[in-house]
């Protein structure tokens, strides 16, 4: 049940370079909201820029009906939100979209999160390390150390492991040259990704090579973010046989043996 | 006492003024839960074709200042599967549902009108001959008065249902298309649809829509289509839908103002999807601070010399 809602900004900071951190109150969502949907929210109240921004939540605290979103300044939307202070109020639209869905007999999941694609990621962590029996990875690439720093597993039972494109930390070059030195050692049973196009196509041919399921959530240019404009089409199905699905509605986690790349 | 709402357009008996515009709420159910849609005047759907249709390449939408580029390309599931799905589930709601049509050839205008007719469950036709994002059909038929005719009369030989006849702005003279739709036998017009437009991603050097151009909505052209409705309703004695970047109450009054009879909110489900049960309260307020009777008082009044408060 998504809703449309004006949440207090509890919290509002820079984390790094252009990222900022979120935190909302909105003990409505955060009762509800499961990891890989998102928000829509609006930057400003005002008709310019005119449409909402999606934005995957990051993290949800639902003892204290507070959720957390993780986005990086890259337009005018983003740069107006990003001027909002504590106690000021955010208009949102959610949670929306068909999140991650790890199956329960998978043991060693392997997340890979490219860039702001960590921000799903991190709530998946927390939904998944309840089960203490089940190993998991995270993956983080970016292109230099000081994109990575500011998401904290911290006490999560999680094997992390980064990836940068300059090699200022962690693996040198990108998170999928990392996926593809750990699969053999790691064995994964099941990958999560998030993050760019080109990221997702590469881990998703190195998945097909290894025969390993998973899921890969999608970004598009979005509409109204509830599957009535179809704006946000991408191609699901096989490279013989696909049709547009909605990222917003029928997504934005998909099958990752089923996306066909443009 | 609270002020008389009601309007009718084309036969069609609304609550209200306020109707969606075709393709910004699909086929309504996705819109139920943030919207009571029987508490709007009329809900126009997604256009339907004779064929299912697959839409165009992503991206389809880009934002332009204080509005929307669109080249969604008329994605639908086809006329058959509106019939047997779509229709049935909305007839629980108590409105009037209008079915936006079109075809690539006026054949297949005329098809889709005969194929619905008789079918329960829908108020009226919307003809659309004015979508910008398809390579055959659309809008070739209306940017030229002969061809706007031809459909519009193809259609309603095959119907009983209302017709109305969606306008483009994308023309010298939209009057010339009006006068020729009504010459047709339209029972309404509906005006405008979305103004072709484009926008290049600077730093990729590349048109930012999958089809390279789209449709303009929002705000942004609000002018326009107010200029539209007050040229129109000076041209032709037909009921008028205006739309066009409504967002407010106060914005749809301007085409009320204009001459139109009822109007279409569009662009702005997209941002709220409430907006249209906002702009139909918003109106009734403004009727009862202006003590206003009857909405119906208000149609075309900014031709004869306006009359309100200047407060």
């Amino acid at each position: 049940m998504s809703l449309v809602l004006d949440c207090r900004i509890v919290s509002h900071h820079k984390v790094a370079l252009d990222c900022r951190r979120l935190v909302l109150a909105t003990p409505e969502v955060a009762a509800v909201a499961r990891p890989g949907q998102f928000l829509h929210v609006r930057c400003n109240g005002t008709a310019d820029p005119l449409l909402r921004r999606p934005f995957s939540i990051h993290d949800v605290d639902r003892e204290r009906g507070l959720v957390t979103l993780l986005y990086r300044v890259v337009g005018r939307g983003t740069a107006l939100l990003a001027t909002r202070r504590k106690r000021q109020k955010v208009n949102v639209l959610g949670p929306l979209g068909r999140g991650f869905q790890v199956p329960l007999e998978c043991r060693r999941v392997v997340l890979v999160g490219g860039g702001m694609g960590i921000a799903p990621l991190f709530f998946l962590v927390r939904e998944l390390a309840v089960d203490l029996t089940r190993a998991i990875w995270v993956l983080h690439g970016a292109r230099t150390a000081g994109e990575l720093n500011f998401v904290n597993f911290g006490a999560l039972p999680v094997h992390l492991r980064v990836a940068t494109d300059d090699g200022s930390l962690g693996f040198r070059g990108s998170v999928v040259g990392l996926f593809k030195e750990l699969a053999p050692e790691v064995q994964p049973d099941w990958v999560s990704a998030a993050g760019p196009t080109g990221m997702l196509r590469a881990l998703g041919q190195e998945m097909r090579r290894l025969g390993l399921p998973g899921e890969f959530s999608l970004e598009e240019r979005m509409g109204c973010g509830i599957g009535a404009c179809v704006c946000c089409s991408c191609r699901i199905g096989s490279p013989e046989n696909w049709n547009y699905q909605r990222v917003c509605a029928d997504g934005p986690v998909f099958p990752a043996g089923e996306v066909v790349w443009e | 006492m609270s002020a008389a709402t009601a309007v009718e357009i084309a036969g069609i008996k609304m609550k209200n003024p306020v109707m969606t515009a075709s393709g910004t709420v699909g086929f309504g159910e996705e819109y139920a839960r943030y919207l009571d849609l029987s508490s709007l005047g009329a809900l126009v759907i997604k256009t339907i074709t004779l064929k299912p249709r697959a839409g165009n390449p992503p991206p389809r939408i880009a934002e332009t200042p204080a509005g929307v580029l669109n080249a969604v390309g008329l994605q639908n599931p086809g006329v058959e599967a509106l019939v047997r799905e779509v229709l049935p589930r909305l007839a629980c709601y108590d409105v009037p549902v209008v079915v936006s049509i079109a075809g690539e050839t006026v054949d297949e205008y005329a098809r889709l009108a005969a194929r619905l007719d008789g079918v329960p469950g829908i108020a009226a036709l919307e003809v659309n001959i004015s979508c910008p994002n398809v390579k055959a059909g659309g809008i070739a038929f209306g940017t030229q008065p002969d061809m706007a005719a031809e459909v519009v009369q193809d259609v309603k030989r095959n119907t009983g249902l209302p017709v109305i006849a969606k306008l483009s702005p994308n023309v010298t003279d939209i009057r010339a298309i009006a006068r020729a739709a009504a010459g047709a036998g339209a029972d309404a017009l509906s005006l405008i649809n979305t103004l072709t437009g484009m926008a290049i991603d600077v730093d990729r050097r590349r048109p930012l829509l999958g089809n390279i151009s789209g449709g303009l909505s929002g705000p942004a052209i609000r002018p326009v289509a107010v200029r539209a409705v007050w040229q129109v309703y000076q041209a032709v004695n037909l009921p008028l839908v205006g739309m066009g970047g409504i967002m407010t109450a106060r914005d749809a009054l301007e085409f009320i103002l204009a001459g139109a009879r009822a109007v279409a909110v569009g662009t702005a489900n997209l941002v709220n999807p409430g907006a249209a049960g906002e702009v139909i309260a918003g109106l009734a307020r403004y009727l009862e601070e202006q003590g206003i009777a009857d909405i119906n008082e208000l149609v075309g009044a900014a031709h004869r010399g306006g009359g309100g408060s200047r407060c």
